[in-house]
C-alpha cells in the first residue's frame, strides 16, 4: 500500500511542476490549473492510505475538516468578487502557512514528550506510537542515542532543525498573510503599531531565532511555545507598516515563504510531495516577488525596509490652489471633442463596478473618431494584472490596452486624459517631491496632458493616503460621484451630441 | 519512506531551479494568477496536516492536528477555486484576441 502511496506522490509533483508550467503561458494557463488540481487531488486520496494514519476517530476528524473547510473555501472562492481576489489570495496563502506552522506544532510538541525519558520508556513510546514491536523500537531509540536531553537528539539534528525552521516561517507567514488580507479588505487602516517600529522588528526577530535554538538545546515545551508565539508576532509586526502598492509584492513574499515552510515539514514528516511542491513554489514565488517587485521599480529591500507612509506624513505641506469641480455633462463635452482621449482606469472603477459603462463610452467616443487608449499602470488596482482582467470582462479588445513604457511619452500629445477611480498611480508627488511616500514609484504621466478630468467619489487620499497634488492643478477638472453613474452619465451626453 | 539528508539537499536543489526556470519568462498580466496558482500548489500540506491528525494520541495533539487540516483544505480548495476563476477571464481575452484579428 505504501507503495501506491509513494507512487501516487510522485505523479502529484509532476502534475504540480507540469501545471505551474502552463500557467506561465496565456495559452495553456487554463491547463496548468486543472494538471494541478488533478495531482492535489491523487495526492489526498492516496494519503487516507497513508500507513502512519492510524485510529477510526482520527480518520473522522480528517474527513470532516476538509468537508467543512473544503466546502466553506469552496463557497467563499466562488462568492467573493474579482475586486476582492487579491485579499483572498493572502487568507489562503495565510491558511496554509499556519498549518505547515501547525504541523511543526504537533511534530515538535510530540518529540519533546520523549525527551528526559531512559532508552526503556522511550522505545515503550515509540512503540505505541508507530504500531511496532518493543524490539524495533528499542533498536531504533539506541540507534539515536539512548537518552535524550533535548529536542535535537530526541528527533535527530536536522529535522529539529528543519522542523523549527519551518515553524518559524509557517507562523510568520501565518500572520503576516492574514494582516495583509485584513489590510487589503479595509479592517486594518494603520500604518505602525509601534515607535521605533524598524528596532522593535529586529529585536522581536532576534528573539524569535534566540528562542528557537533554545528549544533546540532543552526539552522545555515553554520555550518551544515562546518561540511559536514570537514568530506570530513578528509577522504580524513585519506586515502592519507596509501599505499602499507594494501590498502585492509582499503577498507574493509569504506565498513563497509559505512554499519554503511546507517543504521544511516536508522533510520532518519524509514527505516528498511536501518537499517538492513546497520547494518549486519557494522558488518560483521568490522569483515572482522580484518580477513584481521590478515592475514597480522599486527594489525588495525598499518594500520591506521603508516603512512605508510613516515619518513623511508629518513633514509635507498641504497642496495649493483648489480642486475645481465639473459636472459630468462638461467633461463629456471635452472628450467628444477631442483627437485623442487615454483612459486610466484604477481600482475605484473596479470597485464601481463601471469597466461596462467606461466600454460604452469609448465605444460611443471612436464613432465619432475619437482616438482612445487604455494606460494600465504596473500596480492599478491592487495587483498586477487586475485591471487587464476587469476590462478583459467589459469586452475591451487587447490592442487598446498600454502599458505604463508604451503609453508615457503619448500624455503630452493627448488631449483629454481620463482618471477614473485611480489615484497613487498619477500622483506626480513620486517624481518631484523626494519627501513623499511613493517618491521613485513610477507613475503614469497624467498631468502632462492637456486636460485631465479625474472621476473620483470624495475627496480622500487613495490607498497609501498621500494627498495627490494632481487634483489641485490648472488643468486638471474633478468629476465627484459614482464612478458607474458618472459614466452612465458621460454617455447620456455624448450620444446627445 | 526516510528522505536521508543529502538525499533531500538534492531534491531541495533540483526542486528550487525547477521552480525558478518553470516562471521564468511569465508575462506580467499573469503575474497575479500565477502568484494564486502557486498559493494553491503548496495546499500540498494538506496532506501532510492529514498525516499529523492521523498520527496523533492525545486531545491536544488532535486539536492543532485538526486545526492544521482545516487551514491546509481552506488553502488547497480556495486557492484552486480563485485561480481558476482568475484564469477563466484570461481565456475569454485569448478568444477575443483572435476574434479582433
Amino acid at each position: 500500500m505504501n507503495t501506491i502511496v509513494q507512487l501516487s506522490y510522485f505523479l502529484a509533483a509532476v502534475l504540480f511542476i507540469l501545471g505551474l508550467k502552463g500557467m506561465s503561458s496565456p495559452r495553456t494557463a487554463r491547463k496548468g490549473i486543472v494538471w494541478a488540481g488533478a495531482g492535489m487531488v491523487v495526492a489526498t486520496i492516496a494519503t487516507f492510505f497513508h500507513p502512519e494514519i492510524h485510529g477510526f476517530g482520527n480518520y473522522v476528524l480528517i474527513v470532516i475538516a476538509i468537508a467543512v473547510a473544503g466546502g466553506l473555501a469552496w463557497y467563499s472562492g466562488k462568492k467573493v468578487p474579482m475586486t476582492d481576489m487579491p485579499q483572498m489570495v493572502a487568507l489562503y496563502n495565510g491558511m496554509g502557512g499556519g498549518a505547515a506552522a501547525a504541523i511543526a506544532a504537533v511534530e515538535l510538541f510530540r518529540a519533546l514528550g520523549r525527551v528526559g525519558l531512559d532508552t526503556q520508556a522511550q522505545a515503550q513510546q515509540l512503540a505505541d506510537q508507530a504500531g511496532i514491536t518493543l524490539k524495533a523500537a528499542e533498536a531504533a531509540v539506541s540507534a539515536e542515542g539512548g537518552v535524550t536531553t533535548s529536542l535535537g537528539s530526541a528527533i535527530g539534528g536536522d529535522v529539529a532543525i528543519l522542523g523549527l525552521l519551518g515553524a518559524l516561517i509557517g507562523t510568520v507567514a501565518f500572520s503576516g498573510s492574514l494582516v495583509a488580507w485584513a489590510k487589503l479588505d479595509g479592517r486594518l487602516k494603520r500604518n505602525s503599531l509601534v515607535p521605533g517600529q524598524q528596532v522593535v522588528n529586529i529585536v522581536v526577530f532576534a528573539a524569535a531565532v534566540i528562542f528557537g535554538i533554545w528549544s533546540f538545546y532543552t526539552g522545555s515545551a515553554l520555550v518551544l511555545l515562546i518561540f511559536f508565539l514570537l514568530g506570530l508576532l513578528f509577522g504580524v509586526l513585519m506586515a502592519v507598516p507596509i501599505g499602499g502598492a507594494d501590498m502585492p509584492v509582499v503577498i507574493s513574499l509569504f506565498n513563497a515563504l509559505t512554499g519554503l515552510a511546507v517543504a521544511f515539514e516536508g522533510y520532518v514528516l519524509g514527505n516528498p510531495a511536501m518537499i517538492i511542491a513546497g520547494t518549486v513554489v519557494g522558488s518560483a514565488g521568490s522569483l515572482l516577488t522580484q518580477l513584481m517587485a521590478k515592475a514597480m521599480n522599486r527594489p525588495l529591500s525598499n518594500v520591506l525596509f521603508s516603512g512605508f507612509g510613516t515619518g513623511a506624513s508629518t513633514s509635507e505641506e498641504g497642496p495649493e490652489g483648489e480642486m475645481k469641480e465639473v459636472q459630468a455633462e462638461d467633461a463629456g463635452i471635452m472628450m467628444a471633442y477631442a483627437n485623442q482621449v487615454i483612459i486610466v482606469p484604477g481600482y475605484g472603477m473596479a470597485v464601481a463596478q463601471a469597466q461596462h459603462k467606461i466600454w460604452e463610452l469609448v465605444e460611443l467616443l471612436q464613432d465619432r473618431d475619437v482616438t482612445v487608449k487604455f494606460a494600465i499602470h504596473p500596480v492599478a488596482g491592487r495587483m498586477p494584472g487586475h485591471m487587464n482582467v476587469l476590462l478583459a470582462e467589459a469586452g475591451v479588445p487587447y490592442d487598446m490596452i498600454y502599458d505604463m513604457e508604451e503609453i508615457n511619452a503619448e500624455f503630452e500629445r493627448t488631449d483629454v486624459a481620463v482618471v477614473i477611480g485611480a489615484n497613487d498611480v498619477v500622483n506626480p508627488a513620486a517624481k518631484t517631491d523626494e519627501s513623499s511616500p511613493i517618491y521613485g514609484m513610477p507613475i503614469l504621466n497624467v498631468d502632462e496632458a492637456e486636460n485631465v478630468i479625474v472621476i473620483k467619489r470624495g475627496r480622500g487620499t487613495g490607498f497609501s493616503g498621500v494627498e495627490n497634488k494632481l487634483f489641485y492643478a490648472d488643468n486638471c477638472s474633478m468629476v465627484f460621484g459614482d464612478g458607474q453613474k458618472v459614466a452612465g452619465a458621460l454617455v447620456q451626453t455624448v450620444k446627445t451630441l | 519512506m526516510i528522505i536521508e539528508g543529502f538525499v533531500a539537499l538534492y531534491i531541495f536543489m533540483l526542486a528550487a531551479f525547477t521552480g525558478y526556470e518553470v516562471i521564468s519568462r511569465v508575462p506580467v498580466i499573469l503575474h497575479t494568477p500565477l502568484m494564486s496558482g502557486s498559493n494553491f500548489v503548496h495546499g500540498i500540506v494538506v496532506v501532510g496536516a492529514m498525516v499529523a491528525l492521523g498520527e496523533a494520541q492525545t486531545v491536544p495533539q488532535q486539536i492543532v492536528g485538526f486545526v492544521a487540516v482545516i487551514l491546509a483544505a481552506g488553502n488547497a480548495v480556495g486557492g484552486y477555486v480563485v485561480t481558476e476563476r482568475m484564469l477563466e477571464m484570461f481565456k475569454s481575452k485569448d478568444d477575443q484576441k483572435k476574434g479582433a484579428r
